[in-house]
């Protein structure tokens, strides 16, 4: 697996909306479902959610090429309920929890394939109030992701070249990783540190106020995006409780 | 390998006077170091998680799928907060650091997409409560623990809510254990030991945490 | 550093030298007004700028540093110019006219949006001196910018550097290894000496020629002084190339009995590339012959570094060792070596020494590699405490390999490799940012080695250590479609 984080980019009008709204909705929408504990309320949550990001801009085909490991992983829960849990419906909890787990963190994978970083970095301050110097320093530093990716590599590459290698014995492996770690680790912190110099050659830790270079607004359409997950949660409540089968958390 | 001995308590001692005879708090606003050091120890985990996961595929689905399993191997989630809570050594560093790793995960394609902020935000506050506590004076190996403790439980406590909801209550008490223990053993002796080893090779000069290296 | 007396006056172009620990990089942060009171180390002494303390004039100084990724900020190239802008709150309308500004002045060759990791090094500091200049300061403090480059990056850099100084007329503060290129930059030189006070303070040719020789011993790299040579045999003039060395025969056909490791029409593409980073390359490692390994970057020197070395498998062509290397394992290529059989037989030494510390005490470095052997205890320590007097690591034998200086960790991590006897030992730019001294030492190293038999490769930029050791060299070149031309500004 490469460690890259400019992946797909859905384009559409999903992709323009306020990084803070669409982050905002993922959360409604993941709360609101966590908390019920039926299968019909998820189940209709997650068709009305798959439309509206399908007319977002965002293909089923997208959804499926990355939503595929979480449906592993929601089917893997599902059998782990059915073997530990003791409940007198087994199969039915089980298949509640592997739609429940899927709705819940489905919105939330395909939006954040629409959210740029430094785009979601410049919203969290100028829209939602985070410290500038929180948001920025963050993103400093994931840019130096990539190459601790290659670090991590090449440091192994170096300790073979000693002649350290873990083979098959997993204590060794164990021993192998945590010096790498450590390796890894002492490089990141003193890049960090002369990075925090270079930040402050440049002003970065001036009291007064920053000026902004790229403007994110919040529009009619990203308040709505927000307003029509509440909305949607509401009407799958609904729906289900109007065909008898809704049932929250606490019940 | 030649390790000064830490002292326990951070050197928030009585201040000392500056240059000029002012006698100043207590550092408790963070430097620009301290926040891009924290946020560096954070994306240093998003490799090392991978690398992780990497290295437990290969021991099979059986262990890496199931919970058991899982349990076991999940200290590691759990070293971001703490390491950099006691590496900064300044109010809110836990809760930053494990925010910071849970938007790597996300960003670099988890499996579970942006619910992974709250378990950041969370696992990241349960540390962050007990090095209040202590009233971010004592950032040794008991602290540690008992951190990595509350974040251990604070995980398992957002596992149940999410996904295991149904399961019976003795292997309910039986995963809390598991992953408490792996949490305890990882990320609090864990991280502890590897503060000290990052202040012996001098990579924590800027820190309090590194100030008692000694000069050879 | 300390008792240092010293005026400079506004517009001057000064280099600022003297050995390494000398101080300077600790001189440039205090002038930065960057000097952290909490970091280790206590101050004494008065320091100004403009009669003020370096903090309260921090906006009219710029701060540029040798690293470049960590001095970008931002994913996109236009963004990080346009982070200082924000930070002293130069008001939204202006910034993005000030950040094409600096864009152009330093000769960007790219437009606004260009992602920051996808820069050679030479574009990437030439960005952080967009971002410098975009500031208007008035001094501009530069921390050896060309370091980490190759010689056409560092060219670039230093236009862009002259650019700057033209248009902001800034007084100028350098300190830089490359002196000789270097020198058109600045009109005064002043060297530091270690442990405190100047050495020298004056016109640069003045300076070289009364102090040349205490400055070269110190390891300062004074121009025009020559540097000892040690190749094995003498150069073949009719086959010589730009570099002043022999250009390597490409004929494999007969394996000689000196061949330790032969190559045959290796080639590797990385993971998600679709150009080859190496194609068809045919070289043969033979004991006690050194081999250089250039070309620009991109050409594929550390990739192939790392294929000789066992360490990355060919995609195409193969690498074989002789029986003379191997023994029984000549039939396995050296990728499918275990871990252990490769080090006794092939070294490497990484960019990076911190990449292969493996220990908590230089002492246990060294002797790593030899108890992994299963040697008598005895006999470890005391070859040992030999390698230690021989590279002058003495005092250091009880530290953290990781607290050691640069050079120090340099000599420190050629010498583990060399513990385990192999015969072959395959370094990647060896000769990184190191100072005249530890330049001299290393190449005295590895010459010992290639004159007790073994074979040398190493993948380096640095004509220098082609011209003084390199028995042979291999030229590789990149295949790539002519790159969008640098805009070189104008000398």
């Amino acid at each position: 697996m490469v460690l890259d984080l400019h992946a797909v980019r859905a384009t559409g009008r999903l992709a323009r909306a306020n990084p803070v709204a669409k982050l905002a909705a993922a959360f409604v929408l993941g709360f609101g479902v966590a908390l019920s504990a039926d299968p019909l309320t998820p189940a209709l949550v997650l068709a009305a959610v798959v439309a509206a990001l399908a007319a977002g801009g965002v293909t089923v085909r997208i959804m499926l090429v990355r939503g595929w490991p979480l449906l592993v992983s929601a089917a893997t829960l599902g059998l782990t309920t059915l073997l530990f849990s003791d409940s007198d419906q087994p199969w039915l909890t089980a298949l509640t929890v592997t739609i429940r787990v899927f709705a819940i963190a489905l919105p939330g994978v395909v939006l954040l394939l629409t959210i740029d970083p430094t785009d979601l970095a410049d919203s969290l301050v100028q829209n939602a109030r985070v410290p500038a110097r929180f948001a920025y320093a963050s993103l400093a530093a994931l840019r130096l992701l990539p190459l601790m990716a290659v670090e991590w590599r090449t440091i192994g590459l170096a300790r073979r070249a000693r002649g350290v290698d873990a083979g098959r014995n997993p204590a060794a492996r164990l021993r192998l990783f945590a010096g790498t770690v450590f390796t890894l680790l002492v490089g990141a912190i003193r890049r960090g540190t002369r990075l925090a110099v270079a930040m402050d050659a440049r002003g970065f830790d001036a009291t007064g106020p920053r000026t902004i270079a790229r403007p994110q607004t919040v529009r009619r359409s990203d308040v709505g995006l927000v307003l029509g997950a509440f909305a949607l949660l509401a009407a799958a409540v609904v729906g289900s409780s109007a065909l008898g089968t809704f049932r929250p958390f606490w019940a | 390998m030649s390790h000064p001995h830490e002292p326990d308590l951070a050197d928030t001692g009585p201040p000392d006077p500056d240059s000029r005879g002012r006698v100043l708090p207590p550092a408790t606003r963070w430097r620009t170091v301290d926040i891009v050091v924290a946020a560096v120890i954070a994306v240093a985990f998003g490799v090392v998680f991978w690398a992780w996961n990497h290295l437990w595929t290969a021991s099979g689905p059986a262990f890496t799928a199931f919970p058991p399993g899982q349990a076991f191997m999940y200290g590691i989630w759990l070293v971001p907060g703490v390491l950099a809570a006691l590496v900064v050594r300044k109010p809110g560093a836990a809760v930053f650091a494990s925010l910071v790793a849970a938007a790597v995960s996300a960003l670099l394609g988890t499996t579970w997409g942006v619910q992974v902020i709250w378990y950041g935000l969370l696992q990241g506050l349960a540390p962050e409560l007990v090095f209040l506590a202590t009233r971010y004076r004592r950032f040794g190996l008991p602290v540690a623990l008992a951190a990595a403790a509350a974040a251990g439980l604070t995980a398992a406590s957002l596992d149940w809510f999410y996904y295991y909801r149904d399961w019976s209550t003795g292997w309910l008490v039986v995963y809390y254990a598991v992953l408490t223990t792996s949490a305890v053993i990882v990320a609090g002796f864990g991280s502890w030991a590897l503060t000290r080893s990052l202040a012996g090779a001098g990579a924590l000069d800027a820190f309090p945490s590194g100030r008692e290296r000694r000069p050879v | 550093m300390r008792g240092l007396d010293l005026a400079i006056e506004p517009g001057e172009r000064v280099l600022l030298l003297g050995p390494s620990g000398a101080g300077k990089s600790t001189l440039l942060t205090a002038l930065a007004g960057l000097l952290d009171p909490d970091h280790a180390g206590d101050a004494e002494g008065r320091l100004t700028v403009d009669g003020l303390d370096p903090r309260a004039t921090r906006d009219r100084i710029a701060l540029v540093l040798q690293d470049p990724e960590t001095q970008l900020v931002m994913a996109r190239a236009g963004d990080d110019v346009a982070f200082g802008l924000e930070n002293r709150a130069v008001p939204s309308p202006e910034i993005w006219q000030r950040v094409d500004a600096a864009l152009a002045t330093v000769g960007f060759p790219y437009d606004r949006d260009r992602r920051t990791d996808r820069l050679s090094g030479g574009e990437q500091q030439r960005l952080a001196l967009a971002g410098a200049f975009a500031l208007s300061p008035q001094l501009l403090l530069l921390d050896e910018p060309t370091a980490n480059l190759d010689p056409v990056g560092a060219r670039l850099v230093r236009g862009a550097i002259t650019a700057i100084q033209r248009t902001t007329g800034a007084t100028t503060l350098l300190v830089e290894h490359r002196v000789t290129e270097t020198l058109e930059l600045v009109d005064r030189v002043v060297v530091l000496a270690p442990g405190g006070g100047l050495i020298a303070d004056g016109d640069p040719a003045d300076v070289f020629a009364r102090h040349g020789d205490a400055l070269a011993a110190a390891g300062v790299w004074v121009p025009n002084r020559p540097l000892p040579t040690r190749r094995a045999r003498p150069v073949r003039p009719d086959r010589s190339n730009a570099w002043g060395g022999a250009t390597a025969e490409p004929d494999n056909s007969v394996v000689t009995a000196q061949d330790l490791l032969v190559a045959d029409r290796v080639g590797f593409t990385h993971r998600g590339t679709s150009r080859p980073a190496l194609d068809g390359v045919s070289v043969s490692l033979r004991a006690g012959e050194a081999l250089a390994v250039v070309g620009p970057n991109g050409s594929g020197k550390s990739t192939l570094a790392a294929i000789l070395a066992g360490l990355a498998a060919p995609g195409k062509g193969t690498v074989r060792a002789t029986a003379t290397l191997a023994g029984a394992d000549a039939r396995l290529p050296p990728h499918r070596w275990r871990a252990h059989e490769l080090a006794d037989r092939i070294g490497t030494v990484f960019q990076d020494p911190e990449h292969q510390f493996l220990t908590g005490r230089v002492r246990d470095e060294l002797a790593f590699g030899p108890t992994r052997r299963g040697e008598d205890v005895d006999a470890v320590r005391r070859r040992v405490d030999d390698l230690l007097d021989r590279l002058r690591l003495t005092p250091l034998a009880e530290a953290n390999p990781f607290t050691l200086s640069g050079g120090e960790k340099r000599r420190l991590s050629v010498a583990t490799a060399l513990t385990t006897d192999p015969a072959v030992l395959v370094l990647d730019e060896p000769t990184f940012g190191q100072d005249r001294r530890t330049w001299v030492e290393l190449v005295e190293l590895l010459a010992a080695h290639r004159d007790a038999g073994g074979a040398i490769c190493a993948a380096t930029h640095d004509e220098a250590v082609v011209t003084s050791l390199a028995d042979r060299v291999l030229t590789l070149e990149v295949r790539r479609p002519a790159p969008i031309p640098d805009r070189e500004v104008a000398a």
